[in-house]
């Protein structure tokens, strides 16, 4: 059951999209998130389906995967449409009754804004799927280290990122023990009324929490051994760089933001 | 020239809880670790072992006398981090000593700390993993690893650093016997080829046997000092310190006291054998 639980899934691959800077993948998904909110009529959605589409072929990822990440947001997807469709004044009705009405404007837009979340929640997972944990938080390091100067612990915060994707799978192996250990002495976490079997999670959550706090500080004091010190002076093995492909890709970018922005403004 | 490690007149009490006062674990100890050396330090448990370990770099300061590390005293803060680089320490536990998700970035750690540049790093870290015969598992993730891989990824780390001297605190404790002799190779192997300094924290009296030095420390004292041959003859004195030899010393033993006439101790298997054919007038079979 445990072992269904996945983070940040990664797939290594070699494709253009894998082989880009993490930095490049990060300000082009926030770019690509920032263009599909200035998205405004069928044309510029067009694009940018489009171009997820090409992104997404260019990465050799499954299209499959995606789908099934997809499952557990059917729900979100639903209620945003549901809520657009009821909830949107316009001219053209369609259909009226008791206190409802249903416009053809309310349609369109509950599409826009079905399609909206599903190509930003896809564009997000392109990332994890075509970054390593550790690429992605160098990534993030790097790029939010102007904000050292006011005092923000960057570094502090993509070293307990990497921590504790770290100790995920320990973590989960240990779940596994214990929960295997109490069923052994008759605990039941299957049946029972919800309260039950939240009650039943007790005995594992308090072993798992010491253990936890008793890993914590041997890591801390293993650190300590191999002269950790926080951030400063510290040097990095890999260093990220940027390529031919990331200006490539940046160029791509400014032009899928261009083209939707002249789309709205001409209104078309 | 300074000898890697030495202790003069060490005391220790660990801090009190409100007003009892804390358990006093050394009084007056000393012991000198000379460079090149192997030692294996011994002892019941509470004896200290771990406690003195983590005097040894710093981890814990002295309350009384002073712990020198190639001629370093380890309460000078200012010396804190070149004591640290000196002396590596390996734990008990792999799992808790591994700090990222890909082999290679933890055996970085270390030289990233003390902010050694790109290429070198990318150098050390290779070598690193080839001597301890891991490099073809660079890009894995270390908790899919056997418990003696992880453990060999974490003396990766510390000889990344490229320390004089490694300490290793049980490190073999949570293995299984194929675990605990690639691990044991492994620190045996850096210490003829590399000259480095061991110190090795241990249970198993066979892995003791292979040290050129072992010490038995008994409620903080230094109990028996010598080579393996002179400390697991004394196989009574053991006893009373609640400790064993290795096994085939202890039948040997077990043999003379039934007044069989053995000529000598011996320490390992192929020895056993030896004497006791050598006794017995007859050959046994090898392993």
């Amino acid at each position: 059951m445990l072992k269904d639980i996945t983070l940040g899934q990664f797939f290594p691959g070699n494709s253009f999209i894998h082989r880009l800077d993490p930095r490049t993948k990060l300000i082009f998904l926030i770019v690509y998130i920032a263009t599909l909110f200035t998205a405004s009529n069928w044309i510029s959605y067009g694009l940018m389906i489009a171009f997820l589409a090409l992104v997404i072929a260019i990465s050799t990822i499954p299209l499959k995967s995606i789908v099934r990440g997809m499952k557990p947001l059917v729900f979100i997807l639903i209620f945003t449409g549901v809520l657009n469709v009821f909830f949107t004044a316009g001219e053209t009705v369609l259909v009226s009754f008791w206190i409802f009405t249903i416009t053809l404007e309310g349609i369109i837009r509950a599409f826009f804004m079905m399609t909206r979340i599903l190509l930003l929640i896809t564009g997000t997972f392109l990332l994890t799927y075509t970054t390593s944990p550790i690429a992605l938080t160098d990534g993030l390091e790097s790029l939010l280290s102007p904000l050292k100067k006011l005092r923000v612990p960057v570094h502090e915060l993509s070293m307990m990122m990497c921590i504790a994707l770290r100790f995920i799978p320990t973590l989960i192996e240990e779940t596994d023990k214990i929960m295997s250990a109490q069923k052994a002495r008759g605990a039941d976490f299957e049946t029972g009324s919800l309260m039950q079997r939240v009650r039943a999670l007790v005995p594992i959550l308090v072993p798992l929490f010491i253990s936890a706090f008793r890993r914590a500080d041997e890591l801390a004091t293993a650190m300590e051994c191999r002269c950790y010190q926080g951030g400063e002076g510290r040097t990095k093995m890999k260093l990220l760089r940027f390529h031919r492909c990331d200006i490539q890709a940046f160029a791509s970018a400014a032009v899928l933001l261009a083209a939707v922005i002249t789309l709205h403004s001409f209104g078309l | 020239m300074s000898t890697a490690i030495n202790v003069e007149h060490l005391s220790y009490q660990y801090p009190g809880v409100d007003d009892t006062p804390g358990t006093v674990v050394f009084e007056n100890l000393n012991l000198t670790v000379e460079h090149g050396s192997f030692v294996a330090i011994l002892g019941g448990n509470g004896c200290g072992k771990s406690t003195l370990a983590k005097h040894f770099n710093s981890i814990l300061l002295p309350s009384g006398g002073k712990v020198y590390v190639c001629g370093m005293d380890t309460a000078d803060e200012e010396k804190l981090m070149q004591i640290r680089r000196n002396v590596g320490m390996v734990f008990q536990n792999p799992d808790n000593q591994i700090v990222a998700n890909v082999v290679e970035e933890d055996v970085a750690f270390g030289p990233e700390n003390l902010g050694v540049a790109s290429p070198a790093i990318r150098q050390r870290v290779d070598q690193a993993l080839r001597q301890v015969g891991m490099y073809d598992y660079r890009e894995h993730a270390p908790h899919l690893l056997s418990g003696g891989q992880k453990q060999r990824v974490a003396i990766a780390g510390v000889i990344a650093m490229e320390p004089k001297c490694i300490v290793l605190d049980e490190p073999t404790a949570m293995l299984d016997p194929k675990g605990r002799r690639e691990v044991l190779e492994t620190v045996l192997r850096l210490n003829r080829e590399k000259g480095i300094t061991v110190v090795l924290i241990t249970h198993h009296m066979d892995e003791a046997a292979k040290a050129d030095r072992v010490v038995v420390l008994h409620k903080g004292q230094v109990a028996l000092d010598g080579t393996p041959r002179q400390v697991f003859a004394q196989v009574e004195k053991l006893h009373e310190l609640g400790l064993r030899a290795p096994e085939s010393t202890e039948l040997c033993h077990a043999l003379r006291q039934q007044r069989i006439d053995l000529q000598e101790a011996c320490l390992n298997e192929e020895e056993c054998a030896k004497i006791l054919s050598e006794a017995f007038g007859k050959t046994f079979p090898g392993k």
